[in-house]
This record gives structure tokens, sequence and C-alpha cells, in this order.
């Protein structure tokens, strides 16, 4: 072609005119793509750029004019004439040319055999393995001709190893491989020969040539999946996480979290819904917490208020701002009940000379970052993310909701996650003027709305239906539509044919689905969804999770499917369950597989602590690990709270393996705590992560052990140090494979370990 | 000549011009308003990132004139080998003389140089070689295992999340960017230390065993993450180059 680097010509044939014909342009960058698959040796596969090849069964445009061109310089020159008299001239010539003729054309399916692309493979391996040490084993292994993979009961027929011959060539592994296509599949957990190729990496499994096996044709839409793509496939079976699929785990993580399922209904294979992880917060009394000013500006840009928000941009024009707004604050009702919560600071006493720091003091004693975060003057985003970021909360809340919500979160919303703190009146007044204090003097600066005319109100009513506002937020008088955008169940195979591509856009699935989050609007006037800022890793991670969710995933057998835990809905019982609804103790502990992952599971609390320990953590929780950031607040719990919360804890919630009172705590023989100690410090160097003497031990991996004697049971610390992972699955405490009487000794030892009468204040 | 003749030329022109076409657009049309004298790494060099995957931190470089100082609107071009993908791949430095730029790594696990170019008053080409890895499906998972596992002690490094505990160890643990450590030890070895604990190699009792712990495959991961992070490389040779 003359054009040097051929692989900058592969993109797309759209700038071809029309009398070319679009077969042989896409036919000759075929070829040009033939050629960079020798190019792109680094890969794992040949990435065929989703561009499909349409060239098979499409009419021979290049044959025809090529004959056309022929028959047309033959007429010219009057060859079939001559070619009558001198070569046809006699019934014996005729036999002899037909013979030939004959000869050649059964020569030809031969030869086409003998040049299939998959047999130049084979000899350049041959050649390959030939330079080799090993090369006779390795020939030993290589049988020649079409191989094929065949599972019928995953519809697989892959004959992908006919050419990626050395795939499960454990002697080529690593430093020793071959080129492309001569590459050991890295080691990963399912063999090969168990389940074929095309589950993972798709493509076309029976199709012996490059192109048809790696790119998408008229007949085969599937190409090959990109590596940067590939845990989606892990997604097809296995439901729960992965900790080898770190990014499909972050994509439907994302999915979640981001409320996409609000809109979007996405069906597993097992007939429940991927649910959504967010908690939109209801509309119905807005008025009660923010101004119409708030809402405008919240509403053109969301992020302006809070970089971490997950309510996207809908792209609104200050009239539809102004009309939404208008309506919200018109629909909204006073909370019941709420009311005489509302009213203003009315004792000055309260307001009287604020100590500046003892709000900000308050906040850090609370705990409050555990889950709230806020921007700090270097635009970093420092806390936790299970509650809204409060960088500036004084631009949004009005003081008097802002007091109510602090003395009990649950009168405004039932079912938040924030804890119901039993703040005092002072602490509740120095809280509401920290939080008030935290504004953006930019944020409402040019929001000047007049009052809102009754058209503007029902022109927001309409806009809240259009733009689908109830799928995710509940609003008084709207119901929430059904679904409200396409389905995504099995948007990873959705067929190219179906869908609209950008100019210049990769044809290919993937690439659809990242620039679709990317910028949804895109596609086309008139589309509603929203923009989200997502970084290039959440797009790539939210792709993945989408890519998983295919036609295969439905197809496949059910028992070959890994399901995830089913979600628990689990509730304790009477006054104790109450309370801990009221504290939102599943927002960050986990109890019987529901709640968070922030805060230990407490499952088995009763079994693992003391009794008088849990009291008094309750009453004053201090740190068991120094090197934690995230900390249990102080809930300023009353003393017949923390007894009814202990009797429960203590009662229900135990390990069935063992019986808790079954060692004792006290009364070790002197010689077994010193040979514990000895074992401690030396058979199983526990102080690499452990602390048991503040001035010689430094480790910070573990849980300080200074106290333990007086937090543990003996049976929990001696069933622990025997298998750490039966009791909390998941740990990182490796199992020390300990026997009996080392368990025992240690237990001793560390029984005795009570600690000093006042708690430590290291931290 | 006939008609049919002529059709065909024309056929055959438009399609080498139209195939043409498309490698003129690619050169690049940003003239560079400044020229520097040396290109240095700012940040974004020696990370880790799955196969195909963008890195976690862009890579910035920097433009210096001969005293240097930063050089503002200097042309800097980024290469790579195949499959590696520069977002943008060619741009004009900023006011502080910085250009940012984000990778993805191609698709096969291993160690990859990198190439940032920009030329210097005279036309004289300035080079950076930088190197970034791409951990595989393997190699992935022994990392997500050494975040869990190893990084407390074997990092010294401490984050927001995760408080590293290497200064407080007596016996200082080897950080597996090591090589020097690491390449003298034999695959056996490795899995030997992480399955029996450091007096397997009568090294520290400080490391435990993690044997009763992990599965064989983890712990061959582990091994697999190790060797690839090492440096230097523990298979020479190995190194991704633009050919």
């Amino acid at each position: 072609m003359g054009c040097g680097d051929s692989r900058h010509s592969d993109r797309s044939p759209h700038g071809l005119g029309r009398n070319v014909g679009r077969a042989t342009g896409e036919r000759i960058s075929a070829l040009v793509k033939r050629k960079a698959s020798l190019v792109l040796d680094h890969d794992v596969v040949f990435d065929g750029s989703g561009n499909p090849n349409y060239s098979r069964g499409a009419f021979p445009w290049s044959g025809l004019g090529l004959g056309l061109a022929l028959e047309e310089f033959l007429s010219a020159q009057r060859i079939p004439a001559w070619l009558r008299r001198n070569v046809l001239a006699s019934p014996i010539h005729h036999f002899g040319w037909a013979s030939l003729l004959l000869l050649i054309a059964l020569a030809v399916a031969p030869t086409k055999d003998f040049f299939n692309e998959w047999r130049h493979y084979q000899r350049k391996y041959r050649k390959f393995i030939s330079t080799r040490t090993d090369s006779t084993t390795l020939q030993h292994h290589f049988p020649g001709g079409i191989q094929q993979i065949w599972l019928p009961e995953l519809s697989v027929v892959d004959r992908c190893t006919t050419c990626h011959v050395a795939v499960t060539e454990k002697s080529l592994q690593g430093a020793a491989s071959g080129p492309e296509p001569f590459r050991t599949h890295p080691q990963v957990a399912h063999n090969v020969k168990d389940w074929g190729c095309v589950i993972c990496h798709r493509g076309q499994g029976p199709a012996t040539e490059v192109a048809e096996a790696h790119n998408a044709t008229r007949a085969w839409e599937e190409p090959i999946l990109p590596a940067r793509y590939l845990e989606a496939s892990c997604g097809q079976c296995h439901r729960a996480p992965l900790t080898g699929t770190p990014k499909l785990n972050l994509g439907r993580d994302l999915l979640g979290r981001y409320g996409c399922v609000h809109c979007h209904t996405i069906k597993l294979p097992d007939g429940s819904a991927v649910r959504p992880a967010d908690d939109p917060p209801s509309l119905s009394h807005i008025a009660d917490k923010t101004t119409r000013e708030w809402i405008y500006a919240w509403l053109k840009n969301p992020y302006a208020y809070a970089v971490t928000t997950t309510m996207p941009d809908f792209k609104l024009t200050d009239s539809d701002a102004r009309d939404i707004s208008a309506f919200l604050i018109a629909n909204s009702t006073p909370v019941a009940g709420n009311t005489l919560l509302l009213t203003p600071a009315t004792t000055t006493k309260d307001l009287k000379e604020p100590d500046p720091t003892a709000g900000a003091s308050l906040y850090g004693e609370s705990f409050c970052a555990s889950c709230h975060s806020v921007q700090n003057a270097a635009g970093n985003v420092v806390g936790g993310d299970v509650g809204p970021e409060l960088t500036r909360v004084g631009n949004k809340a009005k003081p008097e909701w802002l007091r109510a919500w602090l003395r009990n979160p649950r009168l405004y919303n039932p079912e938040t996650a924030m804890p119901h703190y039993r703040f005092s009146d002072t602490q509740v007044s120095l809280l509401t003027a920290y939080l008030g204090s935290k504004t953006d003097s930019d944020l409402l600066a040019n929001v000047h709305l007049d009052a809102a005319t009754p058209e503007q109100v029902a022109n927001g009513k309409l806009l809240i239906t259009t733009y689908g506002c109830a799928s995710c937020h509940e609003i008084r008088g709207i119901k929430k539509p059904d679904n409200f955008a396409p389905e995504l169940t099995r948007v990873g195979s959705k067929p190219l044919t179906e869908i609209v591509f950008l100019p210049g856009m990769k044809r290919s699935t993937p690439d659809y689905i990242a620039t679709k989050i990317r910028q949804p609007r895109a596609f086309g006037p008139g589309l509603k969804m929203p923009q989200y800022t997502l970084a290039p890793a959440q797009i790539e991670a939210l792709t993945i999770a989408l890519l998983s969710f295919t036609e295969r995933a439905h197809n496949l057998p059910m028992a070959l499917t890994v399901p995830a835990n089913s979600p628990s809905n689990y509730q304790p019982a009477g006054k104790a369950g109450e309370l801990i609804a009221d504290l939102a103790c599943f927002s960050c502990h986990a109890i019987n597989g529901r709640g968070g992952e922030m805060a230990p599971d407490l499952s088995w609390e009763g079994t693992a602590v003391q009794r008088s320990w849990l009291q008094a953590f309750l009453k004053n929780p201090g740190t068991l690990r120094p090197a934690l950031i995230r900390r249990m607040p102080k809930f300023n719990l009353s003393d017949s709270e923390i007894t009814q919360l202990t009797d429960y804890l203590m009662t229900v919630y135990q390990t069935p393996a063992f019986d808790r009172d079954s060692l004792s705590s006290s009364g070790y023989p002197p010689a077994l705590v010193e040979q514990g100690k000895q074992l401690f410090y030396s058979k199983y160097d526990c102080q690499a992560c452990h602390i048991i003497d503040t001035k010689a031990d430094k480790g910070y991996i573990g849980p300080t052990l200074t106290q333990v004697g007086s937090r543990l049971n003996a049976a929990w610390i001696y069933h622990w140090l025997k298998n750490p992972q039966a009791l909390q699955p998941g740990t990182s405490e490796p199992n020390r494979n300990m026997n009996d009487e080392d368990a025992r000794a240690l237990t001793a030892f560390l029984m005795t370990q009570r600690g000093s009468s006042k708690p430590e204040k290291k931290h | 000549m006939t008609r049919l003749w002529r059709i065909f030329l024309v056929a055959s022109l438009l399609l080498g011009g139209a195939a043409c076409t498309r490698k003129r657009e690619l050169a690049s049309t940003l003239k560079p308003t400044g020229f520097g004298a040396a290109l240095v790494e700012s940040s974004g060099g020696k990370q880790t990132g799955a196969i195909g995957t963008l890195l976690p931190q862009p890579l910035v470089v920097q433009v210096n004139d001969e005293q240097g100082a930063p050089v503002a609107g200097a042309l800097v071009q980024f290469s790579g080998p195949a499959g590696v993908t520069f977002d943008p791949p060619n741009a004009l430095t900023d006011s502080s003389g910085q250009l940012s730029t984000n990778v993805a790594l191609a698709s096969m696990a291993g160690r990859y140089q990198l190439t940032a170019r920009t030329s210097t008053k005279s036309q004289k080409i300035v080079e950076l070689k930088l190197e970034e890895i791409a951990l595989g499906y393997q190699e992935q998972f022994g990392f997500q295992l050494n975040n869990k596992y190893c990084a407390g002690c074997h990092d010294p490094e401490s984050t927001p999340q995760r408080v590293s505990n290497y200064e407080n160890l007596e016996v200082k643990p080897h950080p597996f960017t090591e090589g020097d450590a690491f390449n003298k030890m034999s695959d056996d070895d490795l899995i030997a230390i992480i399955s029996h604990g450091g007096p397997a190699l009568k090294r520290s009792g400080l490391m435990p065993p993690y044997g009763y712990t992990l599965s064989k495959n983890e712990i061959e991961a582990l091994v697999s993450y190790v060797r690839l992070v090492s440096d230097p490389p523990y298979a020479p040779g190995t190194v991704y180059t633009r050919k």
C-alpha cells in the first residue's frame, strides 16, 4: 500500500467513496489488520479492534472488477478468436485442456488447505521448539492438526488451541515463553481443558482463521474481549466478590453506590435483581431541611456543593432548575411530630460564649469523620463515605433542622444510617454552630429566585416526571416509575447492530458502554441520562461490571454459578433490637450476615468478650487498634440502655462451636503462664504484630493485648489460637497450626494480661 | 481504452488515497511554543497496574531549560511498546513546565519501558526512559493478597488506610522491590518461607508461616507478584521495549 506504518490505517474505512464498495475497503482493512496481528506480539490475543469484518459472504466487488477488466482486455485484443484458432483446434486439444483445467481445479482444495493460517502457525511453532533443548518432549506434546476443546454442556467448541498450541505447555511458562500465539496461559483458577477459551475471552471458538476467530463478522458478532475488561468474564458465574477480580468488585460496588439500578433493571440468572446500595433522601419534607435557593444551586451543579456526591448532573437549564425547586418546596410537608424539635435555638444559655474550638472537638470526639468527609484546604477529601460530605453543609441545612436532626435523626428519616447520639442540648448547639459555619460564600451568591408562580410549580412537576426523579427519590404525590431506563440484564452481549456508534468511535460493545457512561448525552438529542463525575478507573470498573451481564451468563448451567451470599434482613428482637436500630449498629457492624464492614462482625461477640469489658466499652469506647483512624463513637448511652444491650449481646450472639465458659478465666499455674510467655516471644513471635509490654513491644498490625485477659474469654482465645479463620473468616491473622498444649499455655499467659487500672491514653 | 478500465483505475486510486489520508491525519498538528534542554520525571514512574488498564496515577514529566527552570509550551511525545496507550500521546507542557498523561499498559504481564521525547531548539531529541509494571491475573491476585497479609510489614510506606509496621520490627523485612535480596532466592525458597515462616530458611521468626492460611495457588500467586516487582528485575531481558 505504500503507506508506511500500516497499523495506523486500520481504524475504519469510513473515508472511502461509495463507488469503491464497502466490502472491498473492509477486506483490505482486514488484510492490514492481519499484518498488524504479527506486530502486536505482546497481546494476550490479537485485539481485532472490534471493527466488524463484513467481507465474508458479501459480494466480491474487487474480484468482479478484476474479472470485468480482464474480460474487457481480452475482447479488446481479440484473444478469444486466436484461442479458438490455435489452442482449441481439435477434440483432442479440447480433451487435453479440459483435463488440465480439471486437475488444476482439483488441486485448489489441497493447496488452500496447505496454505491455511493454522498450518502456518504450527510450522512456526515446530521451528520455534526445534531450537530448544527440550524439543523432543515438546514435539511429543504437540500432536499437530486441528485441535478442539468440546464441552457440550457449556456449548463450547473451541479450536483456539490449533494456533495457540502451547497454552497448557508448562515448560514454556514465564520467561521461556515463545512469541504470540505460542504463549503459555498464565496460571488461573480454571483449567483451559475444562472450560475452553471463549467463555472468558469471547471470540468465535470454532473458527480456524485469525480474523474470523477474533473479530466481529456479520454472522458472529462477538469479538475477543480486550484484556482490560477480562474480569467481566469471571462475573458471569461468580456473583460473590473474588480476591482476583478487584475491578469487577469495584464496578459492582459502584453499580449499587451510584444507584444505577434505580432506573436500569438488571436481572440476575437466578431470578433476583441487582439491588441499589445508596439511600437517596426523601424529598417529601425537603422544605424543613433546606431552602429553594440551595435546591436550585444543587440541581444546577451538584459537584459545586459536594465533590463526593453520587447525585448526577442533569444539565438543567436555569428555568428548569427554577421550576423544579419551586415544585419541591411547594410539594413539601412538615414532618409530623418533628415540629416541636424544629423550633429555633431557644435557651440563650446554649449559645452564650461558645468556645469556637469546642464544636470542632466534639465533631472529632464523636468520630463523625468515620462516616462523613470534609474537603480540606488542599482540596483533599478526608473522612468516611457512609454519610454525605459536610464541606458546605452550612449552605444547605437550616439551623433548626440541623438541631432537630442531631437530637434524633430518626424522626426526620426513620431509615437513616446515622446513629441516634444521645447529645445534650449544649452539645447539639455546639455541633449545630460548628456545622453551620461550614459554608462557601460563592455557592448561593448568584442565586436570586422570585416567588414561584403556579405555572412554574406545575411545570416543575412535569419536569420531575420527565427526568424520572422519583426513580431514586421519594416525592410526595409522584409514583416511582417502573423501568424508567432500558433494562441492562444482557447488556454485556448487546449486538453491535443494535448500537448506534458515535463517528470515529471504536465499534465494540465495551467501548460503547464506557463512552455511554462517560458522555451519556452525546449519543443523540433528547437523551435523559444524567452526567456522572467518575474517574477513568471507575468508568472502566463499571464497564466491566456491566459486561458481565451476558446472554451466556443466563444460559450456563445453574450448577456452575457461584452465588453471592443472599442479603440478610436479620432483625434483632425486643427492646435491644429497637436500641440496635436506633444506634444504627448495622451501619458499621455486621451481625448474622447483615450490616457494614467498617467495624468487627458481632455475630459471636457474646462468646468472645467478657461482660464487664463490654459494659465498660459501651460506656466509654476505647481503642483496641491505635493505628486505626475510624473508631467506635461514644453514644452517651444511659446505664439501663447499656445493660439492655450487654444482656442481649452476651446471651444471643454466641457461637455454637464451643462453650464460652469451658475454660476458666483465672487460676492458671505460674509455670504454664511462663511457658506461654516463652511461646509468645520466642516460638511464635507474636510481638511482631501485637503489643503486650508497651515499652518493649511495637507490633501495630493486630490489636493491643495489654488488657486482653479482661477483655476476651479464655475459651475464645484458645479456639482463636487454634484456628482464627474458623471464628472470623478472612482475618489476616495466620493460622499457626498450634498444638493443644501450646494453645493452652498461650491462653494462660494471655489471660494474665489484665492491663493497668486506668485505660491507656497513648493515642 | 474502455470505460470499465477507467472505473477500475479511479477506484484503485481512491482506495490508495483513502488509506493514506488516515496516516496524514495522525501527524501531530501541535506547534511547540517553548523548547527545553532536559526532560525529567515528576511522578508516575515505577507504578504497578493491571494489564490493559490505566495505571493508578498519571505519568507526569517536566521539561526544563539549561538552567533547570521549567519550560512551558514544549511538545512532549510519549511512546511505548505495542499495545501501550497514552492519553494524550503528545501535548504541550503547561505553565509549570509539566505534562500529565494517562497510561494504559498492554495486555501481557511484565515490565514496560516507556519513552518521553521532546526536542531542543536545535531540533535535537531529548529522551526520558521510564519503567512501569503490568500485573497479569496471577500477579494481580498476588498483589491483592500482598495488600492483605504482607504489606503491613513489608511495605515501609504508610497510607491513611494502613499504618506500616516496618519501623517497629527488630529485624527489618525486605520490601518486595529489593531484587538484590529476592533474586538470590529460588521459587521453592520463597514458597518455603511463606508456607513455614522465617525459621524455615534460618531467618527471623517475626515472619510467621502462612501455609495453613493460604492455599498453594495463593502462595504461588504471591511469589509471581514478588518476582515481577523486584528491582533489578528477576528475569533480565523481560522488559518490553518499543521495537
